[in-house]
C-alpha cells in the first residue's frame, strides 16, 4: 500500500524526503499516467507519495526588483493568465498548448522541469529565460541553472533528500520571446519538435542577447549557444536568415513513433526561422 | 477523512488519499456519472470542477481536495447547476450527444468556459473542450450546442404528431441520461457483492507459457480465485465464424500475441489490485514473432493455426470479364502499391461488465453491439444451452465495430460460474487497446485503366489484410472487400483479390467499413492518376463513370433502385468548383502553405454479405393501454432506439410519446441482429415498420376500418376514426388478450459464386466528398480546413441523426488519414495514439440526398459505415493537389509527408 504523506510545512516535507524513499508529488498529471501504464503490465505498485501541495506560500509569481519567482506550484493556468512582460511570452504560449485545459489547471511549471521529459514544453522555454532552481535541502537552499539541473533523459540533479522550491527568471525589460509547438494534432498532443526564444534587443532592434533552445529532439532540451552567438549583433527584423543547418550540429536528434530523427533536424530549423521571423514582425 | 463540498454540500470519504478523484466519486460516493476512459488525463471523460475550473479528476490525488468544491455532472442547484441545465438541454437539442460516454466531460469542461466567458465564441469553445476526446460527433454538434447554452435554453423536441415521425429530426429518445449523467455504463452498475475481476495478460506477441502453484499463489495473494483454462467449463474458444472458434476464453500454455489473455484473478477489489503479475508463477519461453503480413508468408514461417496453410486464413476474390486484356491496350492505366496500419476503434469507453450466476444460468450486464452472438459464445463456454444465458446491454460508449466480438463477457461468466457470487471487471484503457480487435492493415497493389474519354475499363487489386492472431471479422473484410474494391463505378473488368493473413498481432476484426475504407484508399488514388492522365478534372471522371439506375456492379447485381451517387455529385458539383477556385487563388502567391482539394466516391452494401441477417421486432398494446415496442437492436449511440421508434409509430399510426421502449435484452426482446454493417435502420427499421402495421392491421381489423383511418390512444381507450370523421371506441380492458405483433425482414441476398457474382447485399448506400487542406510543404504538417459531404440515405428518418453519423465517420475517416497507427506496446494509450480532438476536425457540410430505397422501412438504408468511406481519400487527393505528391502509406504523419516530398 503506497504511503501517502502531506505535511502542512517545508520543514516536514524536507524532513519526510531526507528519511524516505518518495516520489514528490505536485499537480499530478505526469504521475498517475505513468501509475496506469504500469498497472496495466502488471504491476500496481507505487513509491510512497510526498505531496507538497498543502505547504503555504509554493503558489505564487512574485516580483522582485531583479527578476520573477514562480514557485514551485504554479500552475501552467496560472501563468497563461498572470500579467508578465513579454519575455515571458514563449512561456505562456506553451501554457496554453499543453495538454488540456484540465492539465493546464492543475500541472506545474516545476513539475514539467522535474520531470525532465524530452518532450516537456516549459523546458525549452526556461531554458531560453535562463532561469534558475531553487533547491531546498537538509542544509538550506541552493540556486542552479536549469541546463545544470537536467541531467539527461528523465534525469535531473535534485538530490534524494531535495525538493525543487521555485524558478528564478531575471528580468529583461525590452526582451521578446515566443514558442513554436510542432504536433501530429491540434489538443493534447505531445510535441515532435518545439524551439522557444527569449531576445533581447536595443531602441532599434539591434539583438543584444539571444537565447534559443530545442526541445523534443534530444534527450534532453538544448541551447543552441553557437546561433546565439552569431545573432549577437544583427537585427531581429533579419534574424530569421541567420539559422543554418549547422547550428543543429551538436544535436543528435530522436527517432521514435512521433517522427524520424532526420524529420526532426529539419522541422527544428524551420521552426528557428519561424519563430525569429514572428519575433521580427 | 478527507472532508470537501461535494455539488454544493458536505461531504467525506475515507478513501485512500491517492486514491484518483474519479474512483473515489464513482466507488466511494457513488457518483457514476463522471466516467473513466484513460487515466492518464488523455480523454477528458472524467471532467469536473473543482473549485470552478475543469480538472481531470483521474489526474487529482483524492487528497487534494480536502476543503476543496467540486462540481459533478449530478449536480442540479444553484449558479452551475443552471449552467448545466442549459448545457443538458441544449446538447440534446443539437444532438451533441451520441453514445454519451464524452457527454458529462464535455458538458463539464463547457461549464468551466461559461461559468468565465457567459458569450464565447466558436474557437474559445473549442480551447475549452479541446481536452475532451469524442469519438462519435465529430465535434460539431457540441460546439453548437456549447454556444447555443450560452444564448439560453434549447427547446428539446422528442416528439412528432401521429404519422409524421419520420423525416423529423426529434431529440434523441435515450438521450436524457445521457447529459444528466444516470446512464449506466458497462462499469456503472455491479451488485454491493460482486467480487473484481483483473486479467492477466501476455507481455509477448508469441509466447510459450507454463503455470506453478497457483493454489499456494491464490492463497498468499489472498485472491479467492485464479481462473487458467482449465477452468473453462464449455468449450474454451470463441469466435464470429460460426465454424471457426479459434480465439481461447484464456490461453492453454500458448499465445499468440501481446494482450492476450492468460489467466484471471477474482478477489476483492483490494487483493485483485494489488497483485503484480511478477508474483505469479508463470513462467514464460518468448517465440520469435511474425509481425505484418510479409513475415508471415514467407516461405517457412511457424504456423499460427493448423487450419489456415501459409498463414492465409481465408481469401476472397471476384472476377468479371478480362481485366488483363483490358489494362494492355487502355488509353490510360495506372498503379500503385498502398499501406495502411491497425487502427484503434478508441471508443471512450473501455470494456466493463459484470456477471450475475443464477440458479439455472448466468446474466451478463455489459456494453455489447451483439448481446445475442454474446448469448451463443458464453452459453458455449459455460457448456451450458443458450437460454440459460441472458444478455442485458449496459449502455454502450461508444463500439464501432470494436464491441462485436465479446471482450470481459466470457471471462465474467467463467469466473462468476466458479466463485458463484457476482463479478465484475472494467478493463484498463491501455488494457483494452492491447486485448480488442482493430482495423485490419492492408498492403494493397491495385491498377486501374480507362479509355482516351475517361470511361474505366478494368480495374485489379491484389490485397493482404493483416487479420492478427485470430479470425474474429477477418472472413468478412476477406468477402467485402473485394465486391467494393473498384469504387462505385461502371468497370466492365475487375479482379480482385483480398487474403487475411495471420500475424502475432492484434486480431483485425470489425471496425466501421470492414475493409472498404482501406481499399478505398488505393482505388480512389488511381482514378486521380488516370484523370491526370487524361488531361481530366476529378469529378468528371467520377462522374462520368458513377453507378447508377440500371447499371450491373462488378459482382454482376442490376440496381434496380436508390443508387444516387450521381445525385450526390451533382450536389457538390458548386462546391467542388468553388473549392478549386479558392485553391487556385490562394497558391497563385503561397508557396509554403499550399491548399489543396480532393474529392472521393463510395459505395457500401448494408447488411451481412450473403449472409443471412433477419432482425425480428416485437410490439404490444396491452389491455392496460400500454403500448410496447421490444426493440432488440442496441444503440450504440447511432440513434437506433430513436430511429426505429420512429419508423414504428408511424406504421402504425400513433405518435413516438406513446411508446414504451425495451431494448436489447435477450430475455425480453426478438433477436434484431447486431449493431454492425450499417444494417439497423435498414433491417431492423424494416422488421419494426413490419411490426408497426401488423399491430395496426391488428387495431383495424377490431373497428373494422380501413387502411386509412387514423387511430389514437388515450388510456385504455383505442380510437380509431374512418376518413369521413366517423369514429369508433375501443375499451382494450375488455378484450380477451393483449395485442401482440411482429415483424421480421431479412434482407434479399444470393450467395457469391467463386467468381464472386451475385448479389451480396440487397442495398447500398453511397456518397462523395470533397476536401480542402492546407499543407505547410516545409513541415509536411496538414490541416484539414473543410469537408463538404453528400451521402445518399435512401429517406433521412431522423436528419439530424444522419447529420450526426456522417459527422462522426467523417472524423474518424480524417483520423485514419493524418494521425492514427496502433503499434502494440508503442502506442497502448490515448496520448501516443492520436484520434483527432476538437481542433482537428474541420467545419463540416452535407447535402443529403434521398433517392429511396424500395426494400427499406420508408425508403430508408444505412448511413453509419458510408460516411468515413471517403474521407481519407479525398483527404489524400487534396494533399495531392497542394503538394504533387502521391501519399500512398496512412496516416500521412509530418515526417511522412515530408520524407515524400523531397
Amino acid at each position: 500500500m503506497t504511503r501517502y504523506h502531506r505535511p502542512a510545512t517545508l520543514t516536514e516535507a524536507l524532513s519526510i524526503r531526507a528519511s524516505e524513499d518518495v516520489a514528490i508529488l505536485a499537480g499530478a498529471t505526469d504521475i498517475y499516467p505513468a501509475s496506469a501504464n504500469r498497472r496495466a503490465w502488471g504491476d500496481p505498485t507505487h513509491k510512497d507519495v510526498l505531496d507538497i501541495t498543502a505547504i503555504p506560500g509554493l503558489r505564487d509569481i512574485t516580483e522582485t526588483p531583479h527578476g520573477f519567482r514562480l514557485g514551485c506550484l504554479v500552475t501552467w493556468s496560472q501563468v497563461a493568465r498572470a500579467d508578465l512582460p513579454k519575455q515571458f511570452d514563449g512561456l505562456r504560449q506553451a501554457a496554453r498548448h499543453v495538454g488540456g485545459v484540465q492539465v493546464q489547471n492543475r500541472g506545474t511549471i516545476l513539475g514539467n522541469l522535474v520531470t525532465a521529459s524530452p518532450a516537456g514544453d516549459g523546458i525549452p522555454n526556461l531554458l531560453a529565460l535562463d532561469t534558475s532552481v531553487e533547491v531546498a535541502g537538509p542544509n538550506g537552499t541552493r540556486m542552479m541553472p536549469v541546463a545544470d539541473f537536467l541531467t539527461g533523459y528523465r534525469a535531473t540533479a535534485l538530490a534524494r533528500d531535495e525538493i525543487a522550491l521555485a524558478l528564478h527568471i531575471a528580468k529583461m525589460p525590452r526582451a521578446v520571446s515566443g514558442f513554436r509547438k510542432l504536433g501530429a494534432r491540434h489538443y493534447l498532443v505531445i510535441s515532435i519538435a518545439m524551439v522557444a526564444g527569449v531576445v533581447d534587443i536595443d531602441e532599434n532592434g539591434r539583438i543584444l542577447m539571444a537565447r534559443l533552445s530545442i526541445g523534443a529532439c534530444t534527450a534532453t532540451a538544448q541551447r543552441l549557444p553557437a546561433l546565439e552567438g552569431e545573432l549577437r549583433g544583427t537585427s531581429l527584423y533579419h534574424a530569421d536568415k541567420v539559422p543554418e543547418a549547422r547550428h543543429l550540429d551538436h544535436l543528435a536528434p530522436i527517432d521514435d513513433i512521433r517522427a524520424t530523427a532526420a524529420y526532426r533536424r529539419d522541422a527544428a530549423l524551420r521552426l528557428l526561422r519561424d519563430l525569429l521571423w514572428e519575433l521580427g514582425e | 477523512m478527507i472532508a470537501f463540498t461535494l455539488n454544493g454540500a458536505p461531504a467525506r470519504t475515507d478513501a485512500a488519499p491517492f486514491a484518483p478523484l474519479s474512483d473515489t466519486l464513482r466507488e466511494s460516493l457513488g457518483l457514476t456519472g463522471t466516467k473513466v476512459g484513460c487515466e492518464a488525463g488523455d480523454c477528458g471523460a472524467c471532467t469536473v470542477l473543482i473549485d470552478g475550473v475543469q480538472a481531470c479528476a483521474c489526474l487529482v490525488p483524492t487528497a487534494q481536495v480536502e476543503g476543496a468544491e467540486i462540481t459533478t455532472i449530478e449536480m442540479q442547484s444553484g449558479e452551475a447547476g443552471a449552467l448545466l441545465a442549459r448545457l443538458r438541454a441544449a446538447f440534446m437539442a443539437h444532438g451533441a450527444a451520441q453514445c454519451g460516454i464524452c457527454t458529462p466531460g464535455m458538458i463539464m469542461a463547457a461549464a468551466d468556459l461559461l461559468l468565465r466567458d457567459a458569450a464565447p465564441d466558436a474557437q474559445a469553445v473549442r480551447d475549452a473542450i479541446g481536452g475532451v476526446l469524442c469519438r462519435c460527433t465529430g465535434y460539431q454538434k457540441i460546439v453548437e450546442a456549447i454556444l447555443a447554452a450560452a444564448q439560453g435554453f434549447a427547446a428539446v423536441e422528442q416528439e412528432a404528431p401521429a404519422g409524421g415521425a419520420v423525416g423529423a429530426s426529434i431529440a434523441r429518445l435515450d438521450g436524457w441520461p445521457k447529459v444528466l449523467g444516470t446512464e449506466r455504463y458497462g462499469a456503472d452498475a455491479a451488485p454491493a457483492d460482486a467480487l473484481w475481476l483483473r486479467v492477466v495478460r501476455s507481455p509477448h506477441a508469441s509466447a510459450r507459457f507454463t503455470l506453478g502453484e497457483l493454489d499456494a499463489a491464490r492463497t498468499r495473494l489472498g485472491l479467492t480465485a485464479i481462473l487458467t483454462s482449465a477452468d473453462v467449463p464449455g468449450l474454451n474458444a470463441f469466435g464470429i465464424m460460426p465454424a471457426l472458434k479459434d480465439q481461447p476464453v484464456l490461453a492453454d500454455g500458448f499465445v499468440r500475441y501481446r494482450g492476450e489473455a492468460v489467466l484471471a484473478l477474482v478477489g476483492d477489489r483490494a487483493a485483485v489490485e494489488a497483485v503484480r503479475d511478477a508474483d505469479l508463477p508463470i513462467t514464460w519461453q518468448p517465440l520469435p514473432a511474425l509481425i505484418g503480413v510479409a513475415a508471415a508468408r514467407a516461405d517457412g514461417a511457424p504456423l499460427l493455426h493448423a487450419h489456415a496453410p501459409g498463414n492465409i486464413l481465408v481469401q476472397g476474390r471476384l472476377a468479371r470479364g478480362n481485366p488483363d486484356a483490358a489494362h494492355a491496350t487502355a488509353a490510360a492505366t495506372a498503379e500503385g502499391a498502398f499501406t495502411t496500419s491497425f487502427v484503434e476503434h478508441a471508443y471512450i469507453e473501455p470494456e466493463a461488465g459484470h456477471a450475475i450466476p443464477r440458479e439455472d444460468g448466468m446474466d451478463i450486464i455489459a456494453c455489447t453491439q451483439a448481446p445475442y452472438m454474446d448469448r451463443e459464445e458464453v452459453a458455449r463456454v459455460l457448456g451450458t444451452p443458450e437460454d440459460s444465458v441472458r444478455i442485458i446491454p449496459s449502455a454502450c460508449g461508444g463500439g464501432f465495430g470494436g464491441k462485436l466480438d465479446v471482450s470481459v463477457q466470457p471471462l465474467l461468466a467463467i469466473a462468476a460460474r466458479r466463485v458463484n457470487r457476482p463479478v465484475r471487471v472494467t478493463y484498463s484503457r491501455t488494457e483494452s487497446m492491447a486485448s480488442s480487435t482493430k482495423r485490419h492493415p492492408a498492403q494493397m497493389q491495385a491498377r486501374m485503366s480507362a479509355d482516351a474519354e475517361g470511361n474505366f475499363l478494368a480495374y485489379t487489386l491484389e490485397g493482404d489484410f493483416n487479420t492478427g492472431a485470430y479470425a474474429s471479422w477477418g472472413p468478412t473484410v476477406a468477402n467485402r472487400v473485394p465486391v467494393h474494391a473498384a469504387g462505385p463505378y461502371r468497370v466492365p473488368h475487375v479482379r480482385a483479390h483480398a487474403r487475411a493473413v495471420h500475424t502475432n498481432e492484434p486480431p483485425s476484426g470489425a471496425f466501421r467499413g470492414f475493409g472498404v475504407p482501406q481499399a478505398a484508399i488505393a482505388t480512389e488514388s488511381l482514378v486521380d492518376d488516370l484523370a491526370l492522365q487524361l488531361g481530366m478534372d476529378r469529378w468528371d471522371i467520377r462522374r462520368r463513370n458513377a453507378l447508377t439506375r440500371g447499371d450491373a456492379t462488378h459482382s454482376g447485381q442490376v440496381l434496380h433502385a436508390s443508387a444516387g451517387l450521381p445525385e450526390c455529385l451533382d450536389a457538390l458539383k458548386p462546391d467542388w468548383d468553388a473549392m478549386l477556385a479558392k485553391v487556385a487563388a490562394h497558391n497563385a502567391d503561397n508557396p509554403r502553405h499550399r491548399l489543396g482539394a480532393g474529392i472521393a466516391c463510395m459505395w457500401y452494401g448494408c447488411g451481412n454479405t450473403s449472409m443471412s441477417n433477419p432482425s425480428r421486432i416485437r410490439a404490444t398494446l396491452a389491455r392496460d393501454g400500454r403500448l410496447t415496442l421490444w426493440n432488440g437492436a442496441v444503440d450504440i449511440g447511432q440513434g437506433s432506439t430513436t430511429v426505429i421508434a420512429q419508423i414504428f409509430a408511424d406504421a402504425l399510426g400513433l405518435p413516438v410519446a406513446a411508446l414504451t421502449i425495451v431494448t436489447g435484452d435477450t430475455a425480453l426482446t426478438h433477436d434484431a441482429g447486431k449493431t454492425s454493417a450499417s444494417r439497423q435502420t435498414f433491417v431492423s427499421g424494416r422488421a419494426a415498420m413490419q411490426a408497426g402495421q401488423a399491430l395496426r392491421a391488428q387495431i383495424l381489423k377490431l373497428a373494422n376500418a380501413g387502411d386509412d383511418a387514423r387511430i389514437s390512444l388515450a388510456g385504455t381507450t383505442l380510437t380509431i376514426t374512418d376518413s369521413a370523421g366517423a369514429a369508433r371506441g375501443i375499451d382494450l380492458a375488455t378484450l380477451p388478450a393483449d395485442l401482440d405483433a411482429e415483424g421480421r425482414y431479412d434482407p434479399p441476398t444470393t450467395a457469391l459464386d467463386a467468381d464472386g457474382q451475385g448479389i451480396p447485399y440487397a442495398t447500398y448506400g453511397f456518397a462523395a466528398q470533397i476536401a480542402l487542406v492546407r499543407v505547410d510543404t516545409q513541415l509536411g504538417t496538414v490541416k484539414v480546413e473543410e469537408i463538404v459531404a453528400a451521402q445518399d440515405v435512401g429517406r433521412a428518418i431522423n436528419p439530424d441523426l444522419v447529420l450526426g453519423q456522417i459527422h462522426g465517420g467523417i472524423a474518424q475517416g480524417l483520423g485514419l488519414a493524418l494521425m492514427e497507427e496502433y503499434i502494440p506496446g508503442r502506442t497502448e494509450n490515448l496520448h501516443d495514439y492520436l484520434i483527432p480532438t476538437a481542433g482537428d476536425v474541420p467545419p463540416i457540410r452535407i447535402h443529403l440526398v434521398e433517392d429511396p430505397e424500395p426494400e427499406g422501412p420508408y425508403g430508408a438504408k444505412g448511413v453509419g459505415e458510408p460516411a468515413l468511406v471517403p474521407t481519407a481519400p479525398a483527404i489524400l487527393g487534396a494533399i495531392r493537389h497542394a503538394t504533387g505528391v502521391r501519399v500512398t502509406r496512412v496516416p500521412v504523419l509530418p515526417h511522412r509527408l515530408w520524407e515524400a516530398m523531397r
